[in-house]
């Protein structure tokens, strides 16, 4: 690349993936940046996972019984799967901000890989998901949360945690960019979160939910997902919950993925 | 010379409005062509579909000798977009703003960071670089803006009303740096709503109102086209304001414009003196006191009064004409 001003003739450089992905890290870079400046908003997205659990800990959990398992064991996989959640729901934020701000257009009209901009955010949402998530298993350790299945599984099952909370950014950035308006982003985004995470196994078994709910509570990817991630932690057969879970993720991903870009491409403030 | 900038009946519709109607326009290279309009005239619109952000339902249009339509990402390397919004990113230092500008312009790193000082530099920057961009004044955002839209040296610079908000000190030093590019070749296309500004840096003009192109020009044809001079006339009392109006305004080739806060009454004329002389017998009959009574040459705003449908507030028209 020359340092002269360019001037138009000959093909432009087509855009490799060497070129792309260094726009996904550039933008990554920058969101981290920009957590990192909001320790703030770190610090918010650990605290509500933390009240959750030792709220079920010790307030709530007393009172609940879970056949054949403790129920500190059941109850903490399914906190680490609201860490991740929660954690997705700054993405809608941010990119409901971006967009109000302009730095979408600023992106847009740039030769940059569209994906890229995408990309960048829900990478960088999904290590600070990470970070949180790493909180509390320690947290959980603490409160008496036990893994009991090989190292293998139970790194497949906080992989799988991983893998669940990062197609899920895909659907807040959705969200984000249909909104647009970062307070209506924030509030939109609690109900996915709600919907996925208390009509769940996460708290209490599903059988215990009053019937016109348990189709749905039990079939829905939280659930799924969660019963999957026990399975791994517990020991135990995980092969039909794991690969409905991945289906999910992939399913959600793959869905959520081309929905974002093509609203990412329309995008207007 | 060559057209930087080709636009030849370029419609845009949103729901029930007509945003850009059959707009045609071409700025040659090196020239600042301003976009001078009311709100809502489609100035912005236009930007976006120039800079691939929108594509437009008809009409042709080509950025540095590529379609808008069929080589957008190719025209993305080749433009430099302000915008009206200092799209500048308040977390990130203003040095990191720059090279993550010139990263995704895809420069080499050397490149971009020596860049990023220089346009620091240039744009008097250089103490501030490191500090955080929310810890910016509006001035200095808006240069930094400038320096990103001008990180990867682009041979076409799009700027949204690239002034509006500032005070008049930092809006003469951007004018000062725009004219500076413009020197150094760069083609400039900006929007506008200050005659000042597009009288200031602009070869050519183009007034867009409601969606289409109501004039074209440099700012003397266009006063030139306006005709003649305006006759203005300030009455000591504000109540004599609309008497005053309507007895002078068989003399003007088009209906006077009162300014009631400033007492003040302006209107087109074909002539001068002859016009002068009987406004200010038939006043002086009528026992009208005057604060002021003259003749002057059209301004940009008279012509962007007459051109377009949306007077400034502050403006009534009349229907005292004969």
């Amino acid at each position: 690349m020359t340092d002269l001003t360019t001037r138009p003739g000959g093909p432009p450089p087509q855009l490799s993936l060497r070129l792309a992905l260094r726009d996904v890290g550039g933008i990554t870079r920058r969101n981290l940046l920009r957590i990192i400046r909001t320790p703030q908003l770190l610090f918010m997205s650990v605290l509500q996972p933390t009240i959750i659990l030792l709220l079920f800990r010790y307030v709530l959990g007393g009172a609940i019984r879970v056949p054949g398992i403790d129920y500190v064991d059941f109850v903490v996989p399914g906190i680490f799967l609201e860490a991740v959640l929660i954690g997705g729901m700054t993405t809608a934020l941010a990119l409901a901000q971006d967009l109000q701000a302009g730095m979408i257009d600023r992106f847009r009209s740039l030769p940059m890989a569209r994906p890229a901009f995408l990309a960048g955010r829900t990478l960088a949402d999904l290590s600070r998901s990470i970070l949180a998530l790493g909180f509390l298993i320690g947290l959980g350790v603490l409160v008496g949360f036990r893994f009991h299945a090989s190292i293998g599984a139970c790194l497949g099952g906080v992989a799988l945690i991983i893998a669940f909370g990062y197609a899920m950014t895909w659907v807040y950035a959705a969200i984000g960019l249909t909104v647009k308006d970062p307070q209506t982003a924030q509030m939109a985004a609690i109900l996915p979160m709600f919907i996925l995470f208390f009509a769940s196994s996460a708290l209490v078994p599903v059988a215990t939910m009053p019937g016109w709910l348990q189709p749905f509570a039990r079939n829905q990817p939280a659930t799924v997902t969660i019963n999957a991630v026990r399975a791994l932690f517990e020991g135990g057969p995980v092969f039909h919950d794991l690969w409905q879970a991945l289906a999910w993720c992939a399913g959600i991903l793959a869905v959520f993925f081309v929905t974002s870009l093509s609203l990412y491409r329309r995008a207007t403030a | 010379m060559n057209a930087e900038v080709e636009v030849e009946g370029v419609t845009k519709r949103f729901a029930d409005t007509l945003a850009l109607n059959e707009v045609s326009f071409t700025v040659g290279q090196g020239e600042v062509l301003a976009l001078l309009g009311p709100n809502g005239a489609g100035k912005t619109t236009l930007i976006r579909v120039l800079t691939t952000l929108l594509k437009a339902d008809s009409g042709r249009a080509r950025v540095a000798g590529l379609d808008v339509r069929e080589d957008a990402r190719a025209i993305r390397s080749l433009i430099g977009l302000a915008g009206q919004y200092a799209t500048v990113d308040e977390l990130l230092t203003g040095r990191e703003n720059l090279e993550l500008i010139g990263l995704l312009y895809h420069l080499d790193k050397a490149v971009y960071r020596r860049r990023a000082q220089d346009a620091l530099e240039r744009m008097s920057l250089t103490g501030a670089g490191d500090n955080l961009v929310k810890t910016y004044s509006g001035g200095m955002r808006r240069r930094l803006d400038l320096a990103a839209s001008l990180i990867a040296r682009p041979p076409v610079l799009f700027l949204d009303e690239p002034t509006a908000g500032l005070d008049p000190r930092t809006r003469n030093d951007l004018w000062q740096l725009v004219s500076e590019l413009v020197a150094e070749g760069t083609t400039v296309l900006l929007t506008t709503q200050y005659m000042e500004e597009a009288e200031h840096l602009a070869d050519s003009i183009t007034v867009l109102d409601a969606g289409r192109v109501a004039a074209e020009g440099t700012a003397d044809q266009l006063k030139d086209r306006l005709g003649g001079n305006v006759l203005e006339v300030r009455v000591t009392r504000r109540e004599d304001l609309e008497r005053a109006a309507s007895l002078i305004a068989g003399l003007g080739r088009d209906a006077p414009r009162l300014d009631p806060k400033e007492r003040r009454i302006g209107m087109p004329v074909q002539g001068g003196p002859r016009e002068l002389i009987a406004a200010g017998r038939a006043l002086d009959d009528s026992g009208i006191a005057l604060d002021e009574l003259g003749v002057r040459r059209p301004t940009l705003d008279d012509v962007f009064l007459a051109l377009t449908s949306s007077p400034p507030q502050a403006t009534v028209l009349t229907g005292a004409a004969e």
